[in-house]
């Protein structure tokens, strides 16, 4: 709260103040006050919307900036700064926008707006290329009407918009922000660190790593659905110390709150936590690209090629374990790559059951009975008990008698072994995903499509597994419009994936927030923590 | 630890050394009670840990062995408690009275390590640099106070990133304790170094080592047989407590991530994991191996006070 | 002395470009800094253009020579995380974690030094042995865990305390914020610098202990307790100020190590200090942030080491300024 004085003098008096201040939110005066202290275990930094494709980023500012379309507290699209749209023809939709939207500045919400967003986010240091097709075109028609003509049809266009945020053209050129910040900048200056949306809030201060306050824009278009009057962030990295903070009321909202550590702070009279099943959904990879696997004794073949060994790694795994024992019950185990939620059909696919002797069969059918050895790739600072499910994983394996080598590491190490800039490098790892169109195609195209050494095809395919009948029904369900069809398709390739078992689902972890009695606060799904829909009592 | 000191001194020191264990040591020993716990503190628990294959009732580097079903069992005597585990199990199912066993064995072995390779390097830079001075001197205060820039903590991170870098990360996981050693053993030298330096420039302008080098003694000798053991006393405080903190630093560098791996953990790693449940009820899982190290950090240190004052001549 | 000191300072810049070397070598080695200023979406040939134009495709040696360069001129180039230039940000740390090592330092002297006269002076008393197993308690466990301790004591148990952060800050001139003028400021400052702090306290009171039992029984106490001089002029004038060579050297060391250590505590409290930024750096694999820091660390402690060796030289005449006796 930096305030600045001059002397000891007016320093009392801040004090005094400060007092008074804390005082009159018991006594419930007229000058009442509510403040929202969210704590969160990372930081947030540029506030450029399109330099970081990253949710939490994306949900701070969120508060701040809003898309043409929004999605509501159980994720259905609704309308944004885009009062309707249409599909004129498959390859040409109409946008109405918003009337007497303003952003926070004062200057008038446009379809210029809107044109000067969608060539910024396709701009060359935007992170968020994703969210249009590149080679769309996009026409202002009137100043609340764009038009936007594809190339091929898509009938998920518009399933990241809520996420793809509506920049103000006039500002973004004065401020020197005409393209995204970018890391070779030798100094952006502060513009990097200005905010300027249509949202329901504005950024008073924010310095990355430290603090950011939030203050309300009481120019907002929208109905008001919280009470607040500014909103406290501060990064706690360390779990102990974030719970801590909340247990001890230094602070009213935090998250994520450790599964182990959920009895104790809704035990506590003063805090609550908030449990949801998140999108993300937690997986075992195995790589089948390379002909020998460099961490195993086996040699001369790749024992993960037989599926009959993929099959014999699921069956070993004792979900109802990891789930009890490791997430305390925080986890949904899941049959698919994707959340139940996320795809209709979901519930007629069920787990490989749990059966370690029919694992060892298997096993001995596929010329390894004593078992073998192999490393594992793990994350240990990204998902939820992430390094405590691999270490539970390894002693299940050794009880079908297949040695592991865990390799846990931070996820800045993982990810550049793991990843297409480390040349795939692993032969078991586990990875998280969440779709962020919330759409099947997304998981089948980027965990389930061939892939070559160099990362073309399935990028984030890490083990390379390969079958042209998922590849072919990937390209066929991109561009079908008709969604029974269109589900058909991506149930067959989810039956193809199963039966194959490329890969092994385990489950969707849960969100847990911790937050004071007093608070009530939305928690969707996405996990994005929007203040909008918080209310302090 | 006094094997520890005796590898300090050169051959025809020992014999004084020796007359000295046989007579003084024992009965500075006998003397005080508190010492006399200590070293039988110190023994039971290194006895231990050497044998702690042998004596625990569990192997936790065994992943065949343990059931993540075990996990979290409270100590023994607690209502929950299962007769299997007498000080209950961590989040992975491993019994906690092994896991210490095996753990304290790993800590000791890197603190002893580390501590022996920073103090023969230490003792011996410093009474090279204080003795010849000039240019000798410059270059290795030169080197001491580039090594000074990087604590341990900061050393820990460079050593393990190279060595993650060159090995490549399944190798690393076979020279992770090389790494550990090499780190906290770097960090300590250079206050064995300027220590030993600051004392010997005193030292060497004293008479008796003028006198030393006038009768003809040469450079070597003059260092070790007079100006060495008149500096130990610094040097023993400094082992004593680089013990205990080569235990501890282990430890917090398994807080940052760059430890001993979970997989085979030291007492430090059992602490860092542990702390994750302090919260949530499960005390054991980080208050035994955190009183084990305690414990073991305390009679070493109560050793180490008494071996100080016991070897120092001045002291009689 | 001129000379002396013109020489250490010549040696002082030759020591910062090697800490150079050692840390940009060392962090091209830590991680892949695209992996973190991208997202996951960014595709292959997307993230090679991003290496080529931060130039980390050149040769490690040009690297190493622009970094220099930019250097010199304050200038470490924009963190990739937060897209602020390195100084500016480090700039504004600096005065959290600055603070936060002096009181520590402060607490660690005021307390460790008494109680090392004490316990040396009395060793068998009651207080001594308690002094000293206080003092034991404060090596005998990692300052992580101590932390925790504290904050589940202080802060969620007895609720006196704030358990993370600084509290409200002050602005000063335009670059210092200070904690030390409002309450919260104050109070936030307790429970990390006891963390920081206490391992040095133990130290500085066991070092001075130390030499003061060993001075005591020197000749020239002998001799001047022999004159006829008083205890406490013998205590005072001739014993501490015998025992304060090494603990000018411990000390000195020590207040570097604080600093350094501060990244333990200021991750455990969340103190928005250098270490915490560095930490996070290291997470993110922030190059330019690290290197950087280390450089400053570097910097700070081969300040601290020259006021050091010019202490020394006050303190103790006998030592010549060459370091030559011969």
């Amino acid at each position: 709260m930096g305030r600045k004085i001059a002397g000891a003098r007016s320093l009392r008096a801040a004090i005094i103040a400060a007092t008074a201040m804390t005082a009159s939110v018991t006594g419930a005066t007229a000058q009442e006050e509510n403040t929202l202290r969210f704590a969160f275990q990372g930081t947030l930094n540029a506030l450029d919307p399109y330099s970081l494709n990253e949710t939490f980023t994306l949900g701070m500012l969120g508060n701040v900036y809003e898309g043409l379309t929004k999605r509501d507290e159980d994720l259905e699209i609704i309308p944004g700064l885009a009062e309707s749209w249409e599909m004129l023809e498959p390859l040409h939709w109409r946008f109405h926008l918003r009337e007497d939207v303003t952003f926070a500045n004062g200057n008038p919400f446009t379809a210029d707006d809107v044109i000067f967003s969608a060539e910024r986010v396709r701009a060359e240091n935007s992170d968020m290329k994703t969210r249009i097709p590149a080679d769309s075109e996009w026409v202002k028609v009137d100043d609340h009407t764009v038009d936007v003509k594809l190339q091929t049809p898509n009938p998920i266009l518009i399933a990241e918009w809520d996420t793809w945020y509506i920049m103000d053209k006039e500002w973004s050129e004065e401020n020197g922000l005409t393209n995204p910040i970018s890391a070779r900048d030798t100094n952006p200056g502060e513009a990097a660190y200005m905010a300027n949306g249509t949202g329901p809030f504005q950024i008073d201060s924010h310095e990355p790593g430290v603090k950011t306050i939030y203050t309300v824009n009481e120019d907002w278009w929208g109905e008001v659905e919280h009470n607040l009057d500014q909103v406290v962030f501060t990064p706690i990295a360390s779990d102990a110390t974030r719970v801590a903070a909340l247990l001890s009321g230094d602070v009213d909202l935090i998250e994520p709150v450790p599964v182990q550590d959920i009895s104790r702070v809704d035990s506590n009279p003063d805090t609550d936590v908030l449990t949801g099943p998140e999108l993300r959904v937690i997986h075992l990879g195995f790589n089948q690209i390379r002909d020998e696997l460099p961490t195993s004794d086996v040699e001369g073949e790749n024992p993960f090629r037989d599926a009959r060994v993929r099959k014999a790694f699921y069956q070993a795994i004792n979900i109802d374990a990891i789930k009890t024992r490791v997430m305390r019950d925080l986890a949904t185990p899941v049959p698919l790559l994707i959340a139940n939620e996320l795809f209709a059909d979901s519930g007629e696919f069920e787990r490989w059951p749990y059966d370690p002797d029919a694992a060892k069969e298997l096993l001995a059918e596929a010329g390894y009975p004593d078992g073998f050895t192999v490393g594992m790739d793990c994350p240990n600072d990204r998902y939820v008990n992430d390094e405590a499910i691999c270490q539970a994983v390894v002693s299940m394996l050794a009880g079908i008698g297949v040695n592991i080598d865990l390799n846990a590491q931070p996820k800045a190490q993982y990810f550049a072994k793991v990843l297409a800039p480390g040349g795939y490098d692993t032969d078991f790892f586990l990875l998280g995903w969440t779709p962020s169109s919330f759409d099947s195609w997304n998981v089948l195209t980027n965990l389930a499509t061939c892939r070559d050494e160099s990362g073309a095809g399935g990028p984030f395919n890490l083990g390379g597994y390969c079958n042209e009948e998922v590849d072919a029904l990937a390209k066929d369900i991109v561009v079908e419009t008709d969604i029974e069809k269109r589900d058909a398709m991506i149930k067959q390739a989810y039956e193809i994936l199963t039966s194959e078992t490329s890969h092994i689902p385990l489950h969707q972890q849960s969100l847990a927030w911790g937050k004071r009695s007093n608070v009530d606060i939305v928690q969707r799904s996405d996990n994005q923590v929007l203040f909008y829909w918080a209310q302090v009592h | 630890m006094s094997e520890q000191t005796l590898t300090q001194v050169p051959a025809r020191r020992s014999s004084r050394l020796k007359n000295a264990l046989d007579s003084d040591l024992i009965y500075s020993l006998r003397k005080s009670p508190l010492t006399m716990v200590a070293a039988v503190v110190t023994l039971v628990l290194v006895l231990s840990a050497v044998f702690a294959p042998w004596i625990a009732p569990q192997n936790p580097y065994d992943p065949s062995s343990l059931s993540i079903m075990d996990s979290f069992y409270p100590p023994a005597w607690e209502a929950d408690g299962d007769p299997r585990f007498l000080l209950g199990t961590d989040d992975q199912g491993r019994g906690l009275l092994s896991t210490i066993l095996y753990g304290m064995r790993t800590s000791l072995a890197v603190g002893f390590a580390s501590v022996i390779f920073a103090m023969v390097l230490g003792v011996t830079l410093g009474l090279v640099a204080g003795y010849f001075g000039g240019k000798t001197d410059s270059i290795i205060m030169r080197i001491a106070d580039v090594q000074l820039t990087f604590p341990a903590i900061l050393i820990a991170l460079l050593i393990d990133g190279v060595a993650r870098g060159l090995a490549g990360s399944h190798a690393y996981d076979e020279i992770v304790f090389g790494v550990l050693i090499l780190s906290i053993g770097l960090s300590f030298w250079v206050q064995y170094a300027r220590t030993v330096r600051g004392s010997v420039i005193v030292e060497a302008n004293k008479e008796y080592v003028l006198a030393a080098r006038l009768i003809g003694l040469g450079p070597i000798t003059i260092m070790f047989r007079h100006v060495l053991p008149n500096v130990l006393g610094p040097v023993l405080v400094i082992a004593t407590i680089n013990l205990a903190l080569a235990i501890i630093t282990e430890a917090t560098l398994s807080f940052l991530g760059v430890g001993a791996p979970l997989t085979q953990p030291s007492l430090g790693t059992l602490i860092r994991v542990g702390n994750d449940f302090l919260f949530s009820g499960e005390w054991w899982i980080t208050i035994f191996p955190g009183v084990t190290l305690a414990v073991l950090a305390l009679a070493v240190n109560l050793l180490g006070d008494w071996l100080r004052d016991a070897l120092n001549p001045k002291l009689r | 002395m001129l000379a002396f000191t013109i020489r250490r300072l010549f040696q002082a810049a030759g020591v910062l470009l090697v800490v150079a070397l050692f840390s940009f070598v060392m962090f091209r080695f830590v991680g892949d800094p695209i992996n973190q200023m991208v997202g996951v979406d960014t595709s292959p040939a997307e993230r090679a253009q991003l290496r080529q134009d931060l130039g980390l495709n050149d040769q490690i040696i040009v690297q190493f020579a622009r970094f220099v360069g930019n250097a010199v001129q304050f200038n470490f180039g924009i963190s990739y995380q937060m897209k602020q230039p390195v100084a500016q940000l480090i700039a504004s740390r600096f005065p959290a974690t600055a603070e936060l090592s002096l009181v520590s330092a402060l607490f660690a002297l005021l307390i460790g030094v008494p109680m090392g006269v004490y316990t040396g002076l009395y060793r068998d008393t009651l207080l001594s042995r308690l002094f000293m197993a206080i003092s034991l308690a404060g090596i005998s466990l990692p300052t992580f865990l101590i932390g925790i301790l504290l904050i589940f004591v202080f802060s969620v148990h007895l609720g006196w305390l704030p358990s993370f952060g600084r509290g409200d800050t002050v602005q000063i001139g335009g670059f210092w914020t200070t904690g030390f003028l409002t309450k919260s400021g104050l109070l936030s400052l307790i429970l990390p610098s006891i963390t920081l702090g206490l391992f040095q306290m133990t130290l500085i009171m066991r070092l001075v202990r130390g030499e003061m039992l060993e001075v005591l029984r020197t000749d020239f106490i002998k001799f001047a307790r022999a004159r006829g001089l008083s205890r406490r002029a013998i205590n005072f004038g001739h014993a501490l100020k015998n025992t304060l060579i090494p603990v000018i050297t411990i000390t000195g060391l020590q207040l570097g190590s604080i600093i350094a250590f501060a990244i333990i505590t200021e991750t455990v409290f969340q103190w928005p200090g250098m270490g915490l930024l560095f930490l996070q750096a290291v997470q993110n694999v922030d190059i330019p942030i690290m290197a950087a820091y280390l450089l400053l660390i570097a910097f700070l402690f081969t300040v601290i080491n020259f006021i050091v060796d010019l202490l020394y030289v006050a303190v103790d005449p006998r030592i010549r300024l060459g370091g030559s006796p011969a």
